[in-house]
């Protein structure tokens, strides 16, 4: 009876210690463009992480995680970033820094993180060099020349000779542009025109009549999401470049979910690279795109969605291998190695570069169900980033 | 007429500060200890006052309608970074610097923005502003382009006081250039020279009668307001250690136009207010009602120029006895 | 050749979007920059006839023009006379103000996304003429713009509408005294630039796309066709838009790094040499 009552007051003593260490919850802050013109982009990385939370439960490692979202709209304007991150380490008092939805609010950011020292989960901005920025920078969504490599390297051994680039004028093109230029190159393919089109550029018809007229194998794109795409794809047509043979070849983000039913149907066949389609057969992604559609109906699961709950998941995994600390030394190094199997494939983080390493799919936009999909019919495994070699 | 001007009885006692202005100056320094935790705000606040101010005196004082502005401002931004990136961080120096590329600027553009009526001015100033945007990005390799401008590492202020987290020295940094400023501005408005740009705002074509150079007063003071958008441009790179194209932004235009407006045109203070008052409202109310924010702001808009064309100070003065 | 052809068609788009601008900045001497915001008014009404209700697209255009026309005449009896002598800038802060409120209205009961739109067959594709490839919509818009451009200036130099709104516009105090409702012009005038407006905007679906941002996006170019061209004169409007069309479709086909630059670099080189205009008048106020 004594030990019963011992043991009992002993397992008392323990849980209520225990509990009171571990009531502090871990604060994380997302610093995400929630309106403006990229808002579409912030509002899929929020329902990525909420999702996580939602299926997931909300304590790891024995603390309960708490969200403070900032919208830095309009995304692109680092001074405006890095003040939101600033206020979020100092008036709200956050253990971890995560979101950004570009990379300037990235690269505005990495200073705060190592300055105040937090760890930083880079949950879009796709730019190779931010995590070079700060030694607590871990990215799991993707870089551009990640996905724009496998792109070139397929064409190259698929009967694709000769190649024009199309890219935009700022600098998301240019990395596209250089990284498919170098791979390609490198595979043996030839280049014959390489021009950068306005990004605010309504009409394409003089790009198309030059593209037309230097008679390549395949054109590779690289162009603002949503207008400058649709743009693009309706000219194409008409001006009968998709009848003369000439193939679209581009990354993922021109048929991202998100923008996709807009296109339309002139985007079948367009061939692109990327990490994650909705199209993706695996049970984890059955069980991400049917939880996905229950808690937002009217949207698709896409990659923004996608690289948020696999950031949570990475915030989640960590905790529980650290036991709930958020020290950010501990952080980063728990987080080196990590492997998990994500909704998009098999995926995990880089110990040299802190990056994410990643299966890169070859898809082509084809209609499953009455609705326009990314199908996957070939892929590049463990794709690290080539931006940093 | 166009404009609030001061009483012509008030001119006489205008150079000389009113007690309300010490009272108003007071406020920054209760500030830093009253918000220790929004420092990095009030420091943007100090700033787009700062840029408010350098259009105040183009607009205001000289009546030139500008929807390019913040080509003055990025000029500034990026002398200021460049000049960091290539290891010259202090501070003071970056000003400097920025004051004289933002002013060569300012003066090459004005004989162009001084031609034609206001349209055409209009036109000119926009078309300024674009192609200074366009060629940033086309010079991606220098200006970083849209991703941002690498290595801006920022030397402590006078050798002593560094950049911290909780913009601290920031915060002081920017409100003693906002201040020394602020009274550069001031002398000069009340000064014959001012006085004169008023005379031009209201009627340019009689001015000449009075043996006032026009072209040469307006040459004058609208490269005075680029060096005053460009100090501006150069404190936001040094505070944030960050400067992208998005400084050459049209809505960066847009909205030190309207600042100014909310605030209350001709008055200097009335840019100082519209900073204040747009700049808190812009953080706590975007994030309650995000996507209608513009809806409310043009509606505001409206009913200023429609019913409070004097903007904040405006009302002020009709409402307070104690302001001039 | 095919360049050219494009050249003209994008500038003759142009033209249709930007003509009401120059005639109501020159009839009033008001600076709207909301214009852009009727424009976007009736490609709305056109894409949600079109696709919501099946409306044929050529009938849909006719009812943009009438929808545009009234929130014209009622916006301008309401707000826009007030400000009739005001200064430009008073002008220019309450159109954006306009231009605000129109852009967040039409992102809240349409989103943020581009407007799909499928042309009736008849109107697409291309054929091949004369060693350019003659693309079926740009045909058509050249026609419309011509035979619009034919159309005004027959009205404003034939008429007696047309004699009453020259006469207004050279000297509104004269003008009233002649007995000619000057009112009654500005009315007028206003709603048919605003109708013309939206019958632009319904058109340059297909080549400029259509979402909330339209009226941004695209009001520098119709401020430039305006600045370059003279204000208050439909001659000048279509040349200017011609040109500005050309020069920047042949740019971008056979210059491509200075793309962006060349309609601001017109408009600058114009502005030095003839501040009010190619056929604009001088010492406008």
């Amino acid at each position: 009876m004594n030990l019963k009552k011992c043991l009992a007051a002993l397992a008392l003593a323990v849980t209520l210690t225990g509990g009171a260490t571990a009531a502090e919850p871990v604060k994380v802050g997302l610093v995400l463009a929630l309106t403006g013109p990229f808002g579409a982009y912030g509002k899929q990385i929020e329902h990525g992480v909420e999702l996580y939370l939602k299926t997931n439960g909300d304590t790891f490692g024995g603390r309960k995680v708490q969200l403070v979202i900032k919208d830095d709209s309009p995304g692109t304007a680092g001074d405006v970033s890095k003040r939101l991150a600033q206020e979020l380490v100092v008036q709200d008092k956050v253990d971890i820094l995560a979101g950004f939805t570009l990379t300037p609010s990235a690269f505005a950011v990495a200073p705060i993180a190592t300055e105040a020292k937090k760890p930083m989960v880079v949950m879009n901005a796709a730019t190779s060099a931010i995590t070079t920025k700060s030694p607590y920078v871990i990215r799991t969504s993707m870089t551009l020349p990640q996905n724009t490599a496998p792109m070139a390297s397929w064409a190259a051994k698929n009967g694709i000779k000769k190649v024009f680039i199309l890219v935009a004028d700022y600098g998301p093109g240019y990395d596209a542009e250089g990284q498919f230029k170098k791979t390609f190159e490198a595979a043996g393919g030839q280049i014959v025109g390489d021009v950068r089109a306005p990004v605010k550029n309504p009409d394409y018809g003089p790009f198309l009549e030059r593209i037309k007229d230097s008679k390549p194998d395949a054109v590779f794109l690289f162009l603002p999401p949503g207008a400058g795409t649709i743009a693009f794809m309706k000219g194409f047509e008409e001006r009968g470049l998709a009848k003369a043979g000439i193939k679209m070849i581009a990354t993922g983000d021109l048929t991202d979910e998100e923008i996709l039913d807009s296109i339309g149907d002139v985007a079948l066949g367009m061939i692109t690279s990327f990490h994650y389609s909705e199209a993706h057969k695996s049970p984890e992604n059955a069980a991400y795109t049917a939880a996905y559609y229950k808690a937002y109906p009217n949207d698709r699961p896409d990659f923004m969605s996608v690289a948020g709950y696999d950031g949570m998941h990475l915030i989640a995994a960590v905790l529980n291998k650290t036991h709930g600390s958020t020290d950010a030394d501990a952080f980063v190094a728990a987080a080196k190695g990590m492997k998990w199997v994500s909704p998009r494939g098999p995926i995990s983080i880089d110990p040299d570069t802190r990056d994410i390493v990643q299966d890169i799919y070859i898809r082509k936009v084809e209609k499953v169900g009455g609705e326009l999909q990314n199908v996957e019919f070939d892929h590049v495994t463990a794709v690290k980033d080539p931006g940093k070699q | 007429m166009t404009g609030p001007a001061f009483g012509a009885g008030k001119l006489r006692d205008a150079p000389r500060w009113h007690p309300a202005e010490y009272a108003f100056w007071i406020l920054p320094i209760g500030a830093y200890f009253v918000f220790p935790d929004n420092l990095a705000l009030l420091a943007q606040i100090a700033i787009a006052a700062l840029f408010a101010i350098s259009l105040d005196l183009i607009l205001g004082y000289a009546g030139i309608v500008s929807l390019g502005h913040a080509a003055f401002f990025g000029i500034g931004a990026y002398a200021a970074g460049l000049l960091a990136q290539a290891g010259w961080g202090d501070p003071i120096l970056g000003l400097a610097c920025a004051t004289l590329a933002a002013a060569a600027t300012g003066f090459i553009t004005s004989f162009l923005v001084l031609r034609g009526a206001d349209l055409t001015r209009l036109m000119v100033t926009l078309g300024v502003a674009s192609m200074l945007y366009v060629s940033a990005n086309k010079l991606t390799d220098i200006t970083g382009g849209l991703d941002g401008l690498q290595g801006v590492e920022m030397k402590p202020v006078l050798g002593r006081f560094a950049f911290d987290l909780y913009s601290k020295t920031a915060y002081i940094y920017c409100t003693v250039v906002l201040f020394v400023m602020f009274w550069i501005a001031r002398r000069i408005a009340h000064s014959p020279f001012g006085l004169s740009l008023q005379g031009i705002r209201q009627n340019a074509a009689r001015m000449p009668a009075l043996g006032t150079p026009v072209n040469a007063r307006l040459v004058t003071v609208y490269t005075l307001g680029a060096a005053y958008a460009g100090i501006a441009g150069a404190l936001l790179t040094q505070t944030t250690q960050f400067v992208s194209i998005d400084v050459f932004s049209f809505s960066r235009s847009a909205e030190v136009l309207l600042i100014l407006v909310l605030g209350g045109i001709g008055s200097l203070y009335g840019a100082i207010l519209g900073a204040i008052v747009f700049m808190t409202v812009h953080e706590y109310l975007s994030g309650i009602d995000p996507l209608y924010w513009q809806f409310w702001l043009g509606l505001l808009l409206i009913v200023v120029v429609l019913f409070a064309r004097g903007g904040i100070m405006g009302f002020l003065r009709s409402t307070s006895k104690v302001l001039p | 050749m095919t360049v050219l052809f494009d050249g003209i068609a994008s500038g003759l788009l142009l033209f249709l979007i930007s003509v009401g601008l120059s005639v109501t900045l020159g009839l009033m001497n008001f600076v709207n920059l909301a214009h852009g915001a009727f424009a976007m008014l009736g490609g709305y009404v056109c894409v949600i006839l079109l696709n919501r209700y099946g409306v044929p697209f050529l009938a849909t255009l006719p009812i943009a023009m009438i929808v545009s026309a009234l929130a014209g005449v009622v916006l301008e009896r309401t707000l826009y006379r007030r400000l009739y002598g005001a200064p430009h800038l008073d002008q220019v802060l309450f159109s954006i103000g306009l231009v605000f409120m129109s852009i967040s209205t039409a992102n809240y009961f349409f989103g943020d996304h581009q407007q799909p739109l499928h042309l009736p067959p008849m109107l697409s594709g291309q054929f091949h003429l004369a060693g350019a490839d003659i693309g079926a919509y740009r045909l058509f818009l050249i026609v419309v713009g011509l035979a619009l451009a034919g159309g005004l200036q027959w009205l404003v130099a034939g008429t007696k509408f047309g004699a009453s709104l020259r006469a207004a516009v050279d000297n509104p105090r004269i003008a009233r005294g002649l007995g000619i409702d000057v009112d009654r012009v500005f009315v007028i005038t206003f709603a048919l630039g605003t109708a013309l407006a939206a019958l632009g905007g319904a058109l340059g679906i297909e080549m400029l796309g259509l979402d909330p941002e339209f009226p941004i996006t695209y009001i520098v170019y119709f401020l430039i066709v305006v600045a370059v061209g003279g204000s208050g004169n439909i001659k000048g409007s279509l040349i200017a838009s011609l040109i500005l069309g050309i020069c920047d479709v042949e740019g971008k086909y056979y210059v491509p790094q200075i793309g962006a630059f060349v309609i601001y670099l017109v408009m600058v080189v114009t502005l030095i040499f003839r501040p009010q205009g190619l056929f604009g008048r001088s010492a406008a106020k």
